[in-house]
Formats: structure tokens, sequence, C-alpha cells
């Protein structure tokens, strides 16, 4: 019988964190102890629990980990409410690598980067950053910008001050809505904090977090100058195959799942703004 | 080309039955014909065309994907995938037999669709030239040929016999393997032709064109202010999805089998309002942008992804079924005008 990608296989929880009070990050490796299988930074995987339900999600470790694939997940409903109830050594199930990634192997090799993101959207950009963090070589410098809704909010809060803050080369602004006791960082939404700092124009920039926030953030790009042709985001479209044939996922001729998630803007500017 | 007397018809079908599975279009009793599957005694009906397509035999409104077994933390996956039996469709009209080229399109392209494929590969679809075309019907607009119908096999029927005129080596092959066939003259099919094409041209909707989307860009079609009215009575009733040949949507479940857990795939409508629902809204939250994607889908976007072919075949059938009698004929000359 032909392989059958829609058919997934079983992966093993090893390890879970909880990084804010909604998100949780789950490591998960095959039955066999290792990785189920490799992936370009901004691909996705289906993960699922039999009888509950199925859902994309992007994969946040790098590829250059070569033990494991991590999840960081957001509950916000019935699977991923199931996803955060588990314990260490659940076994859920997984099919992918899905989508076209960063283009970390062409575009963006060689040039400065800028990374934007909001809450729960690092969670695909912490793949490349870490990616661009292990082969340093291929990349020029990397800057930063992530902010939340307060500072318990901010995933990866520990990875992103022991490591990213402390790598020679990486700029990281923090930002929270809010003010709150213990916080002596910046305080503000995103888009107007990226105005604030005006990053280089030179810079390749990553876009993900809501839409609400990505929409903002892009016009003020724009507004210091940045073109269109240099931003990229991640699109988050419901899913069901991953594979563009349920016809699920469409923004106009184009499947999130198989052509995305990842897009320049002025590529999504030819589309319907049905996103 | 081979033929059969009219009269010897059953015989042909018992043979082909002796070793597949045989399906044909059955009269329903309500003025229309749905397949069956044949048996000594069915009658093959001389309806127009079936009321559901045919897609069902490739592409069935719900299947299994595969099963789980669940035990405290520990998932066992079971594949549940069985070779398909061989089987032959016969009476598929021209409309029918592109469709599945459309669905081919999609389905059969890398990461391939194992459990279509499956069917693909062991069915054999024989054609039948349409004597009876209706006033619903519009192939013609999509270049297809209703005198002319595709297939592993294209039959025509005259008033003695049965033509049958293999395309594939499939179909080469089930003729060869029928022993009660005569050998006709290449031509025998001809008058039949001529006349199907006489009728072909007469029908109201002959000469439907396609304009309406031609040298218009994407986004010129999608932004037309004749959406609105277009879309206005529309109820999202899903009909035209589901009795549409070239429709492919679909939705991936579970269910509890009282002993496991069956993931399932069914067919799903863009029509539905919860179709894009998703964690951080709805992309598509009014009717005019959900009847908008189906046409554009069939007009627009996936001629864009295959070459200028149109995702419409012109069946007719969502003009038949539509309750509020919308449908893509309106769209096609609202769009033009
Ligand atoms: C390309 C992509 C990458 C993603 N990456 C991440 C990630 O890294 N971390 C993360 O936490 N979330 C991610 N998501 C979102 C995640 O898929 C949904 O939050 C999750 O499927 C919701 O499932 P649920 O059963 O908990 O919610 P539900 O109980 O289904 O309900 C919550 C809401 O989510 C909607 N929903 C259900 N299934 C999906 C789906 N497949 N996609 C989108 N919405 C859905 C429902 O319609 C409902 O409105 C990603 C989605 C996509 C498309
Ligand atoms: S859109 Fe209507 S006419 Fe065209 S193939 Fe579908 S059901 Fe037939
Ligand atoms: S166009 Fe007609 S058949 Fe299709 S969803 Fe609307 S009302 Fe139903
Ligand atoms: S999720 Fe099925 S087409 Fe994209």
């Amino acid at each position: 019988m032909r392989e059958e990608t829609l058919i997934p296989k079983v992966g093993v929880v090893t390890d879970i964190r909880q990084d804010t009070p909604d998100v949780k990050t789950f490591r998960v490796v095959g039955l066999d102890g290792k990785k189920v299988f490799e992936h370009i930074p901004g691909q996705c995987a289906m993960l699922s629990v039999p009888g509950v339900g199925e859902g994309m999600f992007s994969i946040t470790s790098s590829p250059t980990n070569t033990e494991f694939m991590e999840f960081s997940i957001k509950k916000c409903g019935c699977l991923t409410s199931w996803l955060h109830m588990m314990e260490v050594g659940q076994q859920i199930t997984i099919r992918g690598p899905y989508g076209n990634g960063f283009p970390v192997e062409s575009a963006l090799k060689g040039k400065d980067l800028l990374f934007i993101a909001g809450g729960i959207g690092l969670a695909p950009l912490r793949s490349v950053i870490n990616y661009v963090r292990d082969k340093k070589e291929n990349y020029g410098s990397v800057h930063i910008i992530y902010g939340s809704r307060s500072m318990d909010d901010l995933v990866d809060y520990k990875e992103i001050i022991d490591e990213w803050c402390n790598d020679a080369g990486v700029k990281v602004d923090l930002t929270i809505d809010r003010p709150q006791e213990g916080w002596d960082g910046h305080v503000g939404f995103i888009p107007s904090f990226v105005e604030e700092l005006s990053p280089d124009l030179s810079r390749t920039v990553l876009i993900c977090g809501p839409p609400i926030m990505i929409k903002f953030t892009l016009d003020g790009l724009k507004k210091l100058g940045f073109e269109e042709s240099q931003v990229y985001t991640t699109m988050e479209l419901r899913m069901k195959c991953a594979i563009g044939k349920c016809g699920r996922c469409n923004i106009g001729n184009k499947y999130v799942c198989k052509d995305g998630p990842v897009f320049r803007f002025d590529q999504l500017a030819e589309l319907p703004d049905e996103y | 080309m081979k033929k059969i007397s009219i009269d010897r018809l059953n015989e042909l079908f018992a043979a082909i039955a002796a070793s597949k599975a045989l399906y044909m279009p059955v009269d329903d009793g309500k003025n229309g014909a749905k397949y069956s599957k044949w048996s000594e005694g069915t009658e093959y009906s001389k309806a127009a065309n079936t009321k559901r397509s045919a897609k069902d035999f490739f592409f069935p409104q719900v299947e299994d994907m595969a099963e789980f077994n669940v035990n405290g933390k520990e998932i066992e996956i079971i594949d549940t995938r069985e070779e398909c039996e061989e089987f032959v469709v016969f009476g598929v009209r021209a409309c029918d037999a592109k469709s599945f080229e459309i669905l081919d399109s999609v389905y059969l392209v890398d990461p391939v669709d194992s459990y279509y494929a499956s069917r693909r590969e062991h069915g054999i679809i024989m054609t039948m030239a349409c004597n009876k075309p209706t006033d619903t019907c519009f192939c013609s607009a999509f270049g297809i040929d209703a005198s002319n119908p595709m297939g592993d096999i294209s039959c025509w029927m005259n008033d003695s016999d049965l033509l049958l005129s293999a395309n594939t080596e499939k179909g080469q092959a089930l003729l060869d393997s029928i022993n009660i066939l005569d050998e006709a003259d290449d031509n025998a099919a001809d008058d039949t032709k001529a006349a199907i094409k006489a009728i072909l041209e007469k029908l109201p909707l002959f000469g439907l064109s396609t304009e309406g989307m031609k040298g218009k860009t994407l986004m010129e079609v999608f932004n037309s202010d004749k959406w609105a009215e277009l879309s206005e009575s529309c109820l999202g009733c899903g009909t035209c999805t589901f009795v549409c040949p070239t429709c492919q949507c679909y939705d991936i479940r579970d269910y509890d089998t009282g002993h496991g857990v069956m993931r399932y795939r069914c067919w799903d409508s863009c029509m539905y309002s919860d179709f894009t629902l998703c964690a951080h809204g709805n992309t598509r939250t009014t009717q005019l942008q959900r009847f908008r994607q189906r046409f554009m889908h069939k007009l627009v976007y996936y001629p864009e992804n295959n070459g200028g072919v149109f995702g419409c075949v012109g069946c007719g059938r969502c003009l038949r079924s539509c309750p509020i009698s919308m449908n893509i004929v309106k769209v096609m000359k609202t769009l033009e005008g």
C-alpha cells in the first residue's frame, strides 16, 4: 500500500514546560526516541489526540536540534485544552512537515534580520531565530522585538533572557502592553514600539502575531520606509488536510498549508484579503 | 470499434459483471436516475444524467481513513485501508468523465491521496454519448463534447446497436476480454455524433461564454461589485456543492466506534459558515464571501492553478437543485455583463 501522509505516526511527549498561564511547550519524539521527521524553520505539523481532534502547530524548535521537536501551544479550545492536560509519557499523533517554511537557505542568507513577534506568534519565529543563531556565519546581525500582554505572557522568557540576550550579534527588545510590578522594561503596544525603535531599513523582517498586530506593525514599517517585499509573515487559517486538497485554507488561488504559511507582503498584496 | 445489438445489452452487462462489480444509472422512480450495482434484471436508465454526480465512486461522501486504539497513555494506529475492488461504471456522461480529470489534478498530485488513487486505479469508466442533453446542460462552454465522451471506453447508442471504442489500455483490456462483441466500422458512430451535435447546438445554454473571466485579473473578478446582488438570496444550504462533480472539499473528523476511534473524512462545503472558523476568528464571515469563494474557485482560482482549465464541467446539477435558482450560469452571465 502507498504511503499516506494523512495517516499520522505516534509521537511521545517527553517534556512539558509551562511557559505562560495559557501556553505550554511540549517536546515530542517518535516511538524510537528520535525525531519523527526533519523540517525547515516555519514549517508545521499536524498533532492530534484521537477522538478529540487534529490541529496545525508550528514546529518551534530549530532543525539544528537533532534530538527532538518542540511545540508551543496556546490553550484556546477543545484539542489544545486536552493537550494542556497531558503528562509526560503521553502519546499523541503527528504528521508533517507541512508548508513552505522561511527561505533560510535562499532569500534570508547573508541578511541582517529583524524579528517582530506578538504573544504566541513567537512560536514559528523561534525556530528561525535559533537556526540563525546556530549558523551565525551565514547571516548578518539579528534584532528581535517581542511583546505580550504582560510579563507572564512572554513565551520562552527564560531562553530569551539566558540565551538570546547574552548572544553577541543578537539585540533583544521586549515590551508588555500595560505597566506591571517587577517590570522595568518597555511598556506599550508592539506597532508603536517598532516605530519608536526605528530599526535599520536594510533589514529583512519576519513578523508573526495576532492579525491586528501584524496589520498595524506592517503599516508602521511602511511609514518608516520598509518595502512590502522585505517583510515576511506566516499565516494562520483553518486547516484540515495540510496538503492543499481539502480546500479549506485558501487565500485566492493559494493554499496556505502548501503554498504558505510563509508569505511576503508583496505576494499577499496581490491576493484577496480574506485572512 | 466494437458493437453489440441493444437487444443483447443484458448479455454484455452479465459478461462485465462476471469479473468486476458493475454500476450504472438506474431510474430512481422520481423522474431521475441514480447509480446502482447491476445484477440480473437491472434496467439501464435512459435519463439524461444521474441526480448525484459520479464522484462518489472515487471520492465517497464519507470514508474511513485510519483507526486508533487508545490505551492509557498509549496509542496504536491501525491502517484500515484495503485494496479496492475492481469495478466498472457504465453510462457516465461526458461532463462527469471530465470531472474526474479535474479531481485528479487535486488528489493525484504529490502527495498523492491514496484513497482516491486506489479507486481510480481499480475503476474503469465507460462513458455514454448524450442522446438527450437537457436545457440545463452547458458542457460545450468548457470545451467538452457530449457527442464524443472520454473515459476508458466511449459508447454510443443508436436504434439498433451499442457502439464501443476504447481510449485507454485499461479500456482496451476490458473490451478484449468480452467475446460477445462484434466488429464495427471506425466511423459507425458518426451519424449518432452528428445527430447529437445538432441537438447540442439548439440547447438554450449553447454558446454560453466564459468571457466574463477572460482578460481580467483575479483581483478584478474578486472585487466585482456584482457579487452582492448575486449572493443576496443564497441560503448557504450547500446543495450546489454536494451535487457538484468537481467540488472537492472535505472535512476530517473522529468518531468513537465503541472499541476505538475511527478517523474519517466527509464532504464539506465552502458555503457553510463554520468552514473557515478558526482560533482567531472567521476569515469569511458573510454569505457574500462564501458564495464568491465557490464561484471564484471554479472560474478563477482553479483555472489559475491548472493551465486555464475551468473547475466546472457544465453538468447543470447546480441549476436544477438550487432552492433559490441561483447558479453558475447566472454568475458567468452577470460577471460578463
Ligand atoms: C499554520 C498554523 C500554525 C499554527 N501554529 C500554532 C502554534 O504554534 N501554537 C498554537 O498554539 N497554535 C497554533 N496554531 C493554531 C492552532 O491550530 C489552533 O489554535 C488549534 O487547532 C485550535 O484547536 P482546538 O481544538 O483547541 O480549538 P477548537 O476547540 O477547535 O476551538 C477553538 C477555535 O479554534 C478553531 N480551530 C479549530 N481547528 C483549527 C485549526 N486547525 N486551525 C485554526 N483554528 C482552528 C475553532 O474553529 C475555534 O474557533 C496554528 C495554526 C495554523 C493554521
Ligand atoms: S458548478 Fe454546477 S454546472 Fe458546474 S460542474 Fe458543478 S454542479 Fe455542474
Ligand atoms: S447557491 Fe443555491 S444551492 Fe448553493 S448554497 Fe446558495 S442557495 Fe444553496
Ligand atoms: S488545509 Fe486542506 S487545503 Fe489547506
